[in-house]
């Protein structure tokens, strides 16, 4: 399978990165070698494979539902580009 | 006084206890290397000098009271990757400018609590992806190796791998006497044989990921880079622990791993996985294969070919998974809670410029393919088959463990270090990928993975041996390893830097 511009541009609005009709001429390029390499995975045969959802054989440590941490606005707001009185400020969003 | 800065982290560790030298001297004599140094080499992108005296005055008194830890007042380096409270954390992004954590990964908090002495935040690939430290926003780092005179390399600055390029050349150049470094397809190990040193991923769980800067969860894990074997064991050994704040961290005590070296070797079954002999892989290469091989026999090794039938399959896999994961990791960088913020005449806008301008041409890329093969139709041809694909490469090295094999030899890299701004590697990511062909299955297989070095290329430059160990059996690694260290030899670069 390969991506023509038109989909790089699609991929690219997802992913939330600009993209200038430039890039994505070049992008597509750089793309389609890297989906061109993991084509061959399409040789495997798979049939009735399991896909891995944990790489090493361990139960999931599970935690006490409690509340065991929080009150800490000043330090989750403290890198912030813009905040103010711990809220993080962004663009007008509705109108 | 002899250079401080010679002293592997045992050494220091004895003279430090023994009183021949403060922490705060040690510490100097490392401070007083990196500010020479780091002009040429560029292994650092913050030096911690104020935090490092400070805490070195600390092992001091805790050194003399006689209750120190077992790395009290050793000076090290810690791979930006890694949350370190109020001190730059950047994976080497533009995208994360200015981001100092309000808290400490759990790894670098073990190596504090433990006496360590933080000497600054090391170089590395955007993010962790590159292979060569090219990536970084902070720029190359060299490798302090050059290759021998009447090499065509003879005069140009080469990589020292990725991505923890800057704990390989801060190692090998003794800008530190360990460094923290993390693996998530190659990263420690391959740096660490571009540049003679000794670098160990654990099994996926030993380490916790925790306060580490997310790449592909499922395949990240921390480890150290260090000057030989001894102090890789030493610096795992306090790095390791269980975590509740990592699910994904594994409960099993962590066993005594300085205690595994100086083991015989006698009776131990080692496999020669047949797949690792790659077409167009160079003569040097195998010869230093087969080398390893004949150091491992006469020690008493029983020697046996065995098959990993997909082993092919694990990186083309692997440039699905890893950057599936990425890509959903790296959403958290939209310019509202941390780092760069690119304005936009609405918020959508603001997003995608600050995106843009924030991440790097490579993490653009892993991100768009993450993007992709996760989105709506292509879910199934691309994400579950990889998975399907990693169970079977897991398969194969069940199957040869069950046969009674403890470990596997292999060669480290299919090649030795190469130029900074190679031509042919620029123009095609995946020959830049081709880098960690053999280092990949071991993280697609959460398996434990050693690079040690064994000789040089006709280059004059460092080339390594991986050896490949059973889920949580590191020891082994430690143990078989020693073995090609003291056959090998310690390799060193001509000091040529500041």
């Amino acid at each position: 399978m390969s991506v023509d511009t038109a989909t790089v541009k699609r991929v690219a609005q997802l992913a939330r990165i600009a993209i200038s009709d430039e890039r994505a001429e070049s992008m597509r390029e750089e793309l389609n070698t890297i989906l061109g390499f993991v084509e061959q995975l399409s040789q495997v045969d798979v049939e009735g494979v399991e896909p891995m959802t944990s790489v090493v054989d361990m139960e999931m440590r599970k935690r006490a539902d409690v509340v065991n941490d929080g009150d800490i606005p000043a330090d989750v707001t403290a890198n912030a580009p813009i905040s103010e009185d711990h809220f993080f400020m962004v663009p007008k969003v509705v109108e | 006084m002899t250079d401080l800065t010679a002293l592997t982290i045992a050494q220091a560790r004895e003279k430090l206890r023994a009183r021949e030298f403060t922490s705060v001297e040690l510490t100097d004599a490392y401070l007083g290397a990196i500010e020479a140094a780091n002009g040429d080499l560029n292994a650092y992108v913050e030096v911690t000098a104020d935090i490092a005296r400070d805490r070195a005055a600390q092992s001091d008194a805790k050194l003399a009271s006689g209750d120190g830890g077992a790395l009290e007042g050793i000076p090290l380096g810690i791979k930006d990757l890694f949350g370190t409270e109020g001190v730059h954390t950047q994976a080497c992004s533009h995208i994360l400018d200015n981001f100092k954590p309000r808290y400490e990964s759990t790894v670098s908090q073990n190596l504090r609590n433990d006496g360590a002495v933080m000497l600054g935040k090391l170089n590395m690939d955007e993010f962790a992806m590159g292979s060569s430290n090219e990536t970084s926003y902070y720029g190359a780092v060299k490798n302090p190796w050059r290759a021998s005179q009447g090499s065509p390399l003879e005069s140009v600055d080469l990589v020292p791998g990725g991505s923890s390029g800057g704990s390989a050349s801060a190692v090998a150049a003794h800008l530190c006497a360990g460094a923290t470094a993390t693996d998530t397809g190659g990263s420690i190990r391959q740096p660490a044989a571009f540049t003679g040193t000794v670098g160990i991923k654990p099994t996926y769980g030993r380490c916790s990921r925790w306060g580490i800067v997310a790449f592909a969860s499922s395949l990240d894990q921390a480890g150290p880079i260090t000057r030989d074997v001894r102090d890789a064991a030493i610096m795992l050994q306090s790095m390791a622990s269980s975590d509740p704040k990592d699910t994904t961290c594994s409960d099993l005590p962590v066993p005594n791993y300085e205690a595994s070296l100086g083991k015989s070797i006698k009776g131990m079954k080692i496999g020669i996985p047949r797949e690792y002999r790659m077409d167009g892989m160079p003569g040097e290469i195998e010869d230093l294969w087969q080398q390893g091989i004949a150091w491992l026999k006469d020690a008493g090794a029983e020697i046996v070919d065995i098959s990993l039938p997909h082993t092919k399959y694990a990186l083309p896999a692997y440039y699905i998974v890893a950057p599936a994961e990425a890509s959903s990791n790296l959403a958290r960088y939209d310019g509202v809670r941390y780092g760069l913020r690119v304005d936009g005449k609405d918020i959508t806008d603001m997003y995608e410029k600050t995106r843009a301008e924030g991440f790097g041409d490579e993490v653009q890329r892993r991100v768009m393919i993450g993007t992709y093969v996760l989105s709506a139709g292509y879910y199934d041809a691309y994400y579950l088959r990889a998975q399907k694909v990693r169970t079977l490469i897991k398969q194969d090295f069940e199957a040869v463990f069950a046969q009674g094999v403890d470990t596997i030899l292999t060669p480290a890299t299919p090649s030795a270090a190469f130029a900074i701004g190679d031509k042919e590697m620029a123009a095609d990511p995946v020959k830049m990928y081709l880098n960690d062909i053999f280092t990949v299955t071991v993280n697609m297989a959460g398996l434990p993975g050693i690079s040690v070095p064994a000789g040089l290329s006709a280059d004059g430059l460092p080339l390594g041996l991986q050896l490949i160990g059973r889920p949580f059996e590191e020891e082994t690694l430690f143990q078989t390893s020693t073995i090609i260290e003291q056959a090998a030899g310690q390799f060193s670069p001509i000091k040529w830097w500041g």
